[in-house]
């Protein structure tokens, strides 16, 4: 029985599953630098480059700072190094001090203050390696599988995601459920049509009155708007793969996050209890920001389904790609982790979500993802819109 | 998996739906049986989408996983492929809305 894995236990009590120096800017402008410096260190320094910029609303950059925080305070990250040009509205040093407060060793670097891009990859580079010589005498040790935090995603879904792929993933998820850990699924528009379903699964009236109050407001997003949600869900490629409408998808979709009750919905980026169950987050549909929202919760893994293949990773959480389109599988071995296509040769549900559920602990326990080895690593957080913030969406 | 498949053909995910989901690449003229009724699949269907097993009138419901997965836009004879061009979404339709007068 896989009841347990060896990981890196953090001072606030969390097990990371990686023990990465995570290289982070505050904005778009540091970005590069940041990129940079990362890359002298090797695949222990994992940079967070990002397009936002130097100046948010209010609310845009709280959300920012929130996700910013998260990643320096995952658990598979053991040191920090947070980059600013020195313009922010978010200021490096307090944003370091928010990650330090859960232990993790964080430095700061000031491109303007240290005297520009050159010399602000020399001192990033020997903070870098600062870090890395305070963090690398982790050993792993033995820890629960109820001590993981597992998100689950999918992109470039076509028919077969809600057949095999997404119930496979969800039978996964039943297990880690059922073993005492969390699992969490997100993209709020990927509920419409299928709202009814998890609000029956609401543990109490105030979890479904939030969930269904995030799923109007998401799906108010279009009628504010003037448009119509069909130019965007299900998305083109979607459609050549099967899915008609997005209530098709949605109850496809919902299906990767198993059958067990659903405790709780979270914020964007919002810290996901250990031990909790399954969780809900409110985030966009845009899969990269997604999953970057669940890594900024704590999740130390992710699996992601795909159907007409997605190649996507992340730079700070392992990602196991499962697909149940056994064209893609064959197309696209190299890269994914889980072939769910299997079913329909004949193979159960419940089989495939035993695969999964091997997977993700053989992965908890060190062992590399097909993204994992090819260093893909997409990172994007979500900019909360103008209409968001004058409807109160996100704020 | 989930559901029963249809001779090889289609994916009925559940007694309560009137589409069934196609598990390879379909032909024209491919028949099945539907508990006792024929099927003939109408045009060629590509693997993952949908095949009408029952007729649908514009405004009917399409059922596919138990659920109400959109409505019919036209006339669908049984066999047809149900996709975009004959059923569409009720959900998320701010452009309805915007055609109305409304605003949320």
């Amino acid at each position: 029985m896989n009841g347990t894995f060896d990981g890196y236990r953090r001072p606030d009590g969390r097990v990371g599953v990686r023990n990465y120096v995570a290289v982070i800017p505050t904005s778009v402008a540091a970005a590069a630098v940041a990129t940079a410096v990362a890359d002298e260190g090797g695949a222990w320094a994992r940079a967070t480059p990002h397009q936002l910029g130097t100046s948010q609303p209010d609310a845009a950059r709280r959300q920012t700072e929130r996700v910013l925080v998260g990643i320096g305070q995952n658990p598979n990250v053991g040191g920090a190094l947070v980059v600013e040009l020195g313009t922010e509205d978010i200021d490096a040093a307090a944003l370091a001090d928010r990650i330090a407060a859960d232990g993790t060793t964080v430095e700061t670097l000031t491109i303007r203050e240290t005297g520009g891009t050159e010399a602000a990859l020399d001192e990033g580079e020997t903070r870098l390696h600062r870090l890395n010589d305070e963090i690398k005498g982790a050993r792993r040790e033995e820890a629960d599988v109820a001590e993981l935090v597992f998100g689950v995603e999918c992109g470039g879904s076509d028919a077969t995601s809600g057949i095999a792929a997404n119930p496979g993933v969800g039978a996964a998820c039943d297990r880690l459920v059922d073993a005492g850990g969390t699992a969490c699924f997100s993209e709020t528009p990927e509920f419409i049509g299928a709202e009814h379903i998890l609000a029956d699964r609401c543990v109490d009236d105030e979890t479904r009155r939030r969930l269904l109050d995030r799923v109007e407001a998401r799906e108010g997003m279009a009628e504010l708007m003037g448009v119509d949600l069909r130019g965007a869900q299900p998305t083109p490629g979607n459609q050549e793969g099967g899915l008609t409408t997005i209530e098709e998808k949605s109850l496809g979709a919902i299906a990767k996050g198993g059958t067990t009750p659903v405790r709780g919905i979270v914020d964007y980026g919002e810290t996901l209890p250990v031990g909790g169950g399954l969780v809900l987050m409110d985030t966009p549909g845009y899969d990269v920001e997604s999953v970057v929202g669940k890594v900024a919760g704590g999740a130390q893994v992710v699996a992601f389904t795909t159907g007409r293949g997605s190649t996507t990773g992340n730079p700070i959480a392992p990602v196991i790609k499962v697909t149940g389109n056994p064209k893609t599988w064959a197309k696209m071995s190299n890269n994914m982790d889980v072939n769910a296509g299997t079913v329909f040769d004949g193979e159960s549900i419940d089989s495939v979500g035993e695969r999964v559920f091997e997977t993700l602990v053989d992965v908890a326990d060190g062992r590399q993802t097909e993204s994992e080895r090819r260093r893909l690593e997409e990172f994007a957080i979500n900019e909360i819109q103008p209409e968001e913030l004058t409807t109160g969406v996100d704020a | 998996m989930k559901g029963r498949v249809l001779d090889d053909t289609l994916l009925l995910l559940s007694d309560d739906d009137n589409v069934g989901t196609a598990v390879d690449d379909l032909d024209e003229g491919t028949a099945l049986d539907y508990d006792g009724r024929s099927v003939v699949v109408a045009e060629d269907v590509p693997f993952g989408h949908k095949v009408a097993l029952e007729p649908l009138a514009p405004g009917d419901e399409v059922r596919k996983y138990g659920e109400i997965i959109g409505t019919a836009t036209q006339s669908v004879e049984r066999g047809e492929w149900v996709h975009t061009h004959n059923c569409e979404s009720t959900r998320g339709r701010g452009d309805q809305a915007a055609a109305g007068g409304e605003r949320a």
